[in-house]
């Protein structure tokens, strides 16, 4: 069914479930590392691999990242809860059970504000407990690469074990058309607000942050929610609007066609854009929860909970505050300053000692649109705030000008060193000899008789013909605007 | 049989400080033993001479060195087989780890070869400790050195028989429910389960982990002590151990006084449903408490007839979720992977052929105990009454210093006798099963014989109070061996 016509039939209500992989040097029960994209099975011991009479240890870094993600999302710190086993078997689970959190959950009863089309929306949250990753199960051969029809499969356990931090929201009622847009807005702000806490590099594409969505429609007016399917495999930000979309599409079609919406898991396909249905929930398995007799209760002291609170950084929502107020923003400029992920980047450059206005430029414009070519997140690209700050410090010095600037940025960018080493071996620096400058215009003047004498008579406009002969001349390097002066200055017509 | 083999751990360790004998010597004396009698006993499930005449070398040439070692340095061991060890295959008694080499050491195990202890072995055990007899054992059971068409105790009955028949001076258990207690009382020897936390269980197979406790074998109290003091202690890698000293059990066990001590009987643990020589046995060793001053009391702890049914919940669901593990796919047995089968058909067809009867039956009871609309019923409610147990403990403790009790309500019965019938199985634990859920400390120490097998008396302390057992235990043993004219296991047949 078509959205416009999904919603004018049906209410969505949404609910969101994120993992968060935190960036602690080790893992959560054991001394591994962390690193991403290691050899398969160089970063496991006897207990992240499950080994028998191997126990696990509390990670505090783990904790604390998690506590700070709490007190960020505004929620209560309990005071005493425990890990929990969640059975279930699985080859990429070293012990079949996940060490997980059930019915007491570390972080509880919390918000999030979100912005949606200029409108604010408060998500709450229900819950933020801790967990530890599964290993990495790589199917090969079969059309799909999942395990069924697969030849073989290969686990890697390198991700075992590594701190998982979920957070839980309530249903999310009321957002109407804009629902995908609200989960969209939500998943945005939660990494925002994660990556500014420093605990997380929340990057999707490594799976580093991973979103499930729950969807469920109710007719419009109706008093209960309906049946809601839960969509994995969400790996990016623009995936989470599409996959709300879609199988908000999906159920209005079944259920107007007076089908049901059966409860299961879902997986989205980024090429399709359309979910495919998983396992049947109604069957689900039974995890057997129980309390986790390998690890002490966690009972993080108040005067602790006190210090991480205090110790918070600024968080996105009132950085935004003040940086609209620093930069004087519209809302409109803004809100592209935070889609594009760059206040931080922006902010560092300004830093760095550039003015707010070039910085913005710079990231916005020229960097902005690399970062899109490369298929790449803008803080991905191999240049600093301080080696941008260092190229408009020249530009604003005349000593390059904005063409031979984005030259010198793609020398930065093709790994050709610092900027000032990509405009030395490069030759870029702006011709600024006044005596080289006057004999190549006089040269042009020459050669360009005819337009020499338009200005003469005063046709100032005409000037601009021999400023671009001027450039080209000196393959761009001269200052265009001392170059307009002297030719003028020579005609006589300034 | 080598005048070594019967020698004690503290007075081997003394010899060999002193220069009168090498560890290699020592090592070798045992090896011998056990190459002569554990054809019959099987206490046994690994040996290898020349890995344990190297440690006794490395431990002599230590000393030569001029390196300060501890009492037990060269003193010989032998550890459970669920206790890992990086040159040592370990099985935990199953099947499915048949061969396995674990790639690291159990801190208990890594602590004892620190102090120079040199590994004889790895004993006989029931699969995963599960049982009463080592009759579950993999590997075919154990036999008791007193009589071997009996049972050794169980599940550490493998390390109570290589002590009972002087193949070890000394070994490690594993107590879940009895399991070093129980093989202690029913082989004659000596048999500790210390405060759960106050000894790493790190690198020990886990059977139920909120219980599971590793403790010392020997011949007599002050080698337990010694034992215990040297693998006991806070470990960062085990997050249930108790970051506080080591009580003072060595000093306990060489004072041993019981004079103006309170000591109380458990009154649910006596009468009724115990062997006649078990009780007379029993009531002797209270005169005797009392002859050296001891006050004696009766003391009710009425939640402990609780303890059997709420332990066969608790025990089975921790070890359903921890024997999860045993999959085929990291290690281990590996049944039916053909190329034909997916990797759940090969984890069930492995499980099913890696597995014994009794594993079987605890994994099956667990998951049912843990299902979802069964929790609260069965684990749920098994928690409560482990609740009401320690608060018995606590207030008994009130009263008295130490609570006393048979260790177990009968001898040695013969092998096969309670084979097919679990519930006169699991009752060999009666007494000794509320100590596991309470997490305190107890010991076994003979006190005789019925019908000629041995008798065991159980002595009970409050958590981290190990020490107040060995003090009675140290007490006890002086006053019935002067009795006896010498250790009990003096009078043991000769194999």
């Amino acid at each position: 069914m078509k959205y416009d016509e999904a919603l004018a039939k049906y209410e969505p209500v949404l609910g969101i479930e994120t993992h968060i992989e935190l960036g602690t040097a080790s893992k959560m029960f054991c001394g591994c590392p962390t690193g991403f994209g290691a050899e398969p099975n160089t970063q496991v011991c006897p207990v992240c691999l499950g080994l028998p009479g191997a126990l696990p240890v509390t990670n505090h870094a783990a904790i604390e990242g998690i506590i700070k993600i709490g007190l960020a999302l505004n929620c209560e710190i309990v005071e005493w809860c425990r890990f929990a086993r969640k059975n279930y078997f699985y080859p990429d689970m070293p012990k079949n059970f996940q060490i997980s959190q059930y019915d007491e959950p570390l972080c509880v009863n919390g918000f999030l504000e979100v912005e949606a089309e200029g409108e604010t929306y408060r998500i709450e949250i229900e819950r933020v407990h801790m967990e530890e990753d599964t290993g990495k199960s790589l199917h090969v051969g079969g059309a799909t690469g999942r395990i069924q029809g697969a030849d073989h499969s290969l686990v890697d356990y390198n991700r075992a074990g590594i701190p998982l931090v979920e957070i839980v929201t309530k249903p999310i009622p009321a957002t109407g058309e804009k629902a995908p847009l609200v989960a969209r807005a939500y998943a945005t702000e939660l990494r925002e607000l994660v990556r500014s806490l420093g605990v997380s590099d929340v990057r999707m594409e490594e799976g580093s942050m991973r979103c499930d969505v729950n969807v469920s429609l109710m007719p419009r007016g109706a008093a209960e929610w309906g049946t809601r399917t839960e969509t994995k495999n969400v790996n990016s930000l623009r995936s989470v609007e599409r996959a709300v979309r879609s199988e908000i599409e999906r159920q209005a079609g079944v259920l107007s066609g007076g089908g049901r919406i059966v409860q299961e898991t879902r997986h989205f396909h980024e090429d399709t854009g359309r979910t495919t249905s998983g396992r049947s929930k109604e069957e689900a398995q039974d995890y057997r929860y129980f309390p986790e007799p390998d690890l002490v209760p966690m009972a993080p002291s108040r005067e602790w909970v006190a210090e991480l609170k205090a110790s918070l950084p600024e968080l996105p929502a009132a950085r935004r505050r003040r940086v609209q107020a620093e930069w004087a923003l519209s809302d409109l400029e803004l809100r592209d300053v935070v889609n594009a992920g760059a206040v931080e980047l922006i902010e560092a450059t300004v830093a760095a000692g550039a003015d707010a206005g070039a910085a913005r430029k710079w990231w916005m414009n020229e960097l902005s649109r690399r970062a899109t070519e490369q298929g790449v997140e803008l803080d991905a690209l191999p240049i600093t705030p301080e080696q941008v700050a260092r190229i408009q410090a020249m530009v604003a010095a005349g000593e390059l000008n904005d063409k031979l600037a984005r030259q010198v940025f793609e020398g930065v960018l093709a790994g050709e060193g610092a900027p000032d080493e990509v405009v030395a071996a490069r030759g870029l620096k702006v011709v600024s000899d006044e005596g080289e400058l006057s004999s190549i215009i006089d040269r042009v003047i020459a050669d360009n008789a005819a337009v020499a004498d338009k200005v003469r008579s005063g046709k100032v406009a005409a000037a601009g013909a021999l400023v671009g002969a001027v450039m080209k001349a000196t393959r761009g390097q001269a200052d265009a605007g001392r170059a307009r002066e002297l030719i003028l200055e020579k005609l006589g017509a300034s | 049989m080598s005048e070594l083999v019967t020698k004690g751990a503290a007075e081997l360790g003394e010899l060999i400080a002193g220069g009168d004998v090498s560890a290699v010597e020592v090592a070798r004396a045992h090896l011998d033993r056990i190459a002569r009698v554990d054809g019959q006993v099987n206490a046994f499930l690994h040996v290898d001479a020349e890995t344990t005449l190297a440690q006794a070398r490395a431990v002599d040439e230590r000393r030569a060195a001029g390196e300060e070692l501890g009492p037990l340095a060269g003193v010989p061991i032998a550890h459970k087989d669920v206790f890992t060890t990086a040159d040592m295959p370990t099985t935990a008694g199953s099947k499915i780890l048949e061969g396995w080499l674990p790639p690291y050491d159990a801190t208990v195990t890594a602590r004892l070869r620190k102090a120079g202890l040199v590994i004889l072995g790895k004993t006989n055990m029931d699969e995963f400790a599960m049982g009463s007899s080592t009759e579950n054992s993999a590997y075919g059971p154990t036999r008791n050195p007193w009589d071997t068409s009996r049972i050794p105790g169980g599940s550490s009955g493998g390390s109570s028989a290589a002590v009972a028949s002087y193949q070890a001076p000394l070994s490690t258990g594993t107590d879940t429910g009895g399991s070093i207690r129980q093989p202690a009382a029913v082989t004659g020897i000596v048999g500790m389960k210390p405060t759960y936390g106050g000894a790493s269980r790190y690198g020990m197979i886990a059977f139920a982990s909120s219980l599971d406790t590793p403790g010392p074998f020997a011949r007599n109290v002050l080698d337990a002590a010694l034992l215990h003091e040297a693998f006991s202690g806070h470990d960062a890698m085990d997050s249930t151990s108790i970051d506080a000293a080591v009580p003072p059990v060595v000093e306990a066990a060489r004072r041993g006084d019981v004079n103006g001590l309170r000591v109380g009987v458990v009154k649910e643990f006596h009468g009724e449903g115990y062997e006649p020589g078990v009780t007379a046995r029993f009531d002797e060793a209270v005169e005797v408490l009392e002859s050296l001053g001891a006050k004696v009391v009766e003391v009710s702890c009425p939640n402990f007839t609780y303890a059997l049914p709420a332990y066969y919940l608790i025990a089975p669901s921790e070890c359903s979720s921890n024997l999860a593990r045993f999959d085929a796919m990291r290690y281990g047995l590996r049944v039916g992977d053909d190329g034909s089968r997916s990797a759940e058909e090969v984890m069930a067809l492995t499980r099913a052929a890696g597995f014994g009867p009794e594993v079987k039956r605890r994994i099956m009871l667990g998951t049912y105990a843990l299902s979802s609309g069964y929790y609260d019923a069965y684990y749920g409610k098994a928690q409560q009454v482990r609740t009401l147990i320690k608060r018995d403990f606590e207030a008994a403790f009130e009263q008295v210093d130490v609570l006393i009790s048979p260790t177990t309500p009968t001898t040695a019965f013969t092998i096969g006798e309670r084979a097919d019938d679990p519930m006169a199985m699991y009752l060999a634990d009666l007494c000794t099963i509320p100590t596991n859920l309470a997490g305190n400390a107890a010991i076994s120490v003979p006190c005789g014989l019925s019908d000629g097998l041995p008798v065991g008396l159980q002595i009970m302390a409050p958590v981290l109070a190990d020490d107040r057992v060995y003090r009675v235990g140290a007490a006890i043993e002086r006053a019935l061996e002067d009795r006896w004219g010498g250790p009990l296991l003096a009078q043991a047949p000769a194999l």
